[in-house]
């Protein structure tokens, strides 16, 4: 055992870690781990497959080869209008907010430490649904949303809401550091207030309003168009190589504030940098196709659990979260007949139980 | 000045673990003490050193006129230390002295209220946390891993400050960390995950990762805390190794003032946010002192098997008289 620091470097004996392949390649490095790749693969075929789906079925079916044929500028002149004007705007929504929303949960369970922490059950998303009601409500009153509204001002409002949901949340949270026990709690009552505050936005005005608001709330991607898909996007395009960047960082972010500075982590600058963009991102998605329920919540866990890491995969989680937004809204828009459920709906349904179970596990842990 | 202070770190930093010698037990070699003899005649000013060898001695880590606060309580104010260069150093003192805090200020992680820390003669909250980090490790009293998290991954987190977001996996890093993990004698538990290890396995994990930082310099804030005694002398055997074997200076707050005496080089003794004596074992550790920092009356002899001091309380009980 005497020098064995000094002894294995001076005669070249290969030395290797226990599953961290290296991957190597000039001055880049990084270990090769083959789960997480072949999740982040298989997830992105069966996002392909969805994806797909989404674009061929409906009242007026297209084969998948028809499908293909017209994205690439051929096909009939009413598959063309069915695809480029309604399902293709509606299915890159829905894909785009997927990912935020995976993305946004993962950042956020990742930076507290907690499976619990998810934009939609610390009130970032809440927030953000109660500006945006406040403009479908006040707004209305103005004019109907549409236009430059919609496409400006109810992302632009519902980011506002979003990241002052977010700043409350950490002002009442914090006391010389962050306990991410209290955040969860804070968290809950900032979303009972961001809830309470929609519901009486929607006591103000006169019906009509308030039912194009609370399907809005459920979180729908019925109706939506470039104009939802376009913000959203450009979150995405700005903050994922910020986080893939910073995703080394975020990989020292997951210990005690003592050991991470002892590693050299600015921990408070880098901790707002990511609960900034995963406020960002969910508040987006948010604006674009209302508050879909669960997805950042669940995903990141799912994603994790299939890669068998020990934090949120970030990739995988935004492949896993857009799956499962457009999964739910193939299953909203075909399998009930003419009756078309809001995509929120579906997702409820699937993540309720989740909830449940991810209570109860908790709670076992605590107490053992 | 700082320029060759900040050329000497980086020649420390980028050799590793290159200047151990098992031939030298106190691990500084030559060209370290003499670039260290220049410095120290530059920087100390009229000084009285504590122990008779600290004049001889450099101390790449020293506090000056610290005063340090958790709001409005004071928990330590004016004090002085020099960590001897190639040293290990046992910080002992009652509970609430200030002993972890002075160890958590030494480390960066609380800001002084007044006076600083000084390490290779800069003020360590001028410099950055990165640049830090890779001279100066640190081990927190309880430090909290995620669960699932491997010991392999852990272990090579200590490499975080010599790491950038496209270079994550270096040679030098994969080197680094299965010799932390061969030395602290876990490279079988390399896959298991950390939550799933006994207390000293997992406190052998923990200080595998500071020991892939590859500082010349470790903090540990009671590194045998929970261990039951033959898991405390392990670790203690542990640390020792990382002293004589690759040079490594330690200072670490200790509880047990036996174990202290027999595994440090230098005892600094605190009461009430200050240091009351520093020095040897042997010269620290006298019934005087025990008395009047511990409030304790105990009997102070020498160890049966190596001779360093050992401290034996009188106590109430069988002893005929109240303590």
């Amino acid at each position: 055992m005497t020098g064995v620091l000094d002894t294995a470097k001076g005669n070249g004996e290969r030395v290797t870690v226990p599953t961290r392949a290296p991957l190597r390649l000039g001055p880049v490095s990084g270990v090769l781990r083959l789960r997480p790749l072949l999740v982040l693969l298989g997830g992105l075929v069966v996002l392909l497959v969805g994806f797909t789906c989404n674009l061929a079925l409906g009242e007026y079916p297209i084969t998948p080869l028809g499908v293909l044929r017209t994205l690439v500028g051929g096909g009939d002149g009413g598959a063309r209008i069915v695809i480029m004007q309604l399902r293709l705007p509606r299915s890159l929504t829905g894909l785009l907010v997927g990912a935020a929303l995976g993305l946004a949960g993962a950042l956020m369970q990742a930076v507290i430490r907690n499976p619990l922490a998810s934009p939609d059950l610390l009130g970032i998303t809440s927030g953000a649904g109660a500006a945006a009601t406040a403009v479908i409500v006040l707004g209305g009153t103005l004019g109907s949303v549409s236009g430059l509204i919609a496409s400006v001002g109810l992302p632009v409002v519902a980011l506002l809401g979003g990241v002052l949901s977010g700043l409350l949340l950490h002002l009442l949270a914090y006391r010389s550091g962050v306990d991410s026990f209290r955040l969860v709690l804070v968290g809950v009552g900032v979303n009972a207030l961001a809830v309470n505050t929609t519901l009486w936005l929607l006591t103000l005005d006169n019906v009509q309003q308030a039912g194009r608001a609370m399907v809005w709330l459920t979180g729908s991607l019925n109706a939506r168009g470039w104009e939802n898909a376009v913000p959203v996007g450009l979150a995405l395009a700005v903050l994922v190589p910020v986080v893939l960047v910073g995703a080394h960082a975020l990989g020292a972010l997951q210990f005690d504030d003592d050991t991470m500075r002892g590693l050299g982590v600015r921990v408070t600058f880098s901790r707002s940098v990511f609960l900034l963009a995963a406020a960002v991102l969910a508040s987006l998605a948010t604006a674009a196709a209302g508050p879909i329920a669960f997805v950042a919540l669940a995903t990141p866990q799912i994603a994790l659990r299939l890669s068998g890491t020990a934090r949120p995969p970030l990739l995988a989680s935004m492949v896993l979260g857009a799956t499962l937004v457009l999964g739910a809204d193939v299953i909203s828009r075909t399998a009930f007949g003419t009756l078309e459920l809001p995509v929120g709906v579906i997702t409820a349904v699937l993540g309720a139980p989740y909830l449940i179970y991810l209570l109860v596990h908790r709670y076992r842990e605590v107490r053992t | 000045m700082t320029a060759s202070h900040t050329s000497r770190q980086t020649v420390a930093t980028e050799g590793d673990e290159a200047p151990a010698d098992p031939g030298h037990p106190v691990g500084s070699s030559a060209p370290d003490e003499a670039a260290a003899t220049a410095r120290t005649d530059v920087i100390t000013r009229g000084r009285s050193a504590a122990a008779d060898d600290v004049e001889q001695q450099s101390q790449r880590l020293r506090a000056r006129d610290l005063r340090l606060s958790y709001g409005e309580q004071v928990v330590v104010d004016g004090l002085d230390l020099d960590v001897v260069d190639g040293t290990i150093t046992g910080v002992i003192g009652p509970n609430g002295c200030g002993k972890s805090t002075l160890l958590r200020a030494l480390g960066r992680l609380m800001r002084p209220d007044r006076g600083s820390v000084l390490l290779d003669g800069g003020r360590i909250h001028k410099m950055s946390s990165k640049e830090v980090a890779r001279t100066l490790g640190l081990l927190p009293q309880s430090p909290a891993a995620p669960e699932g998290l491997s010991v392999a991954d852990l272990v090579a987190r200590g490499r975080h400050p010599h790491q950038a977001w496209y270079r994550q996996w270096s040679s030098r890093d994969e080197t680094a960390v299965a010799e932390a993990l061969a030395m602290t004698g876990i490279t079988e538990l390399a896959e298991r995950a950390v939550d799933e290890l006994s207390g000293g396995q997992r406190q052998r994990a923990w200080l595998s990762m500071a020991l892939a930082q590859g500082t010349d310099l470790l903090l540990l804030d009671e590194p045998t805390t929970y261990l039951d005694l033959s898991h405390q002398v392990d670790v203690l055997d542990l640390i020792g190794r990382l002293h004589d074997e690759i040079g490594r200076t330690v200072v670490m707050v200790l509880h047990d003032l036996n174990l202290a005496a027999r595994y440090v080089d230098r005892l600094v003794a605190m009461k009430d946010g200050a240091v009351v004596a520093e020095g040897r074992p042997h010269e620290v550790l006298t019934e005087e002192l025990l008395a009047d920092v511990f409030e304790l009356r105990a009997r102070v002899i020498a160890d049966p098997v190596v001779g360093t001091p050992m401290v034996v309380p009188v106590g109430g009980r069988r002893t005929g008289g109240s303590a």
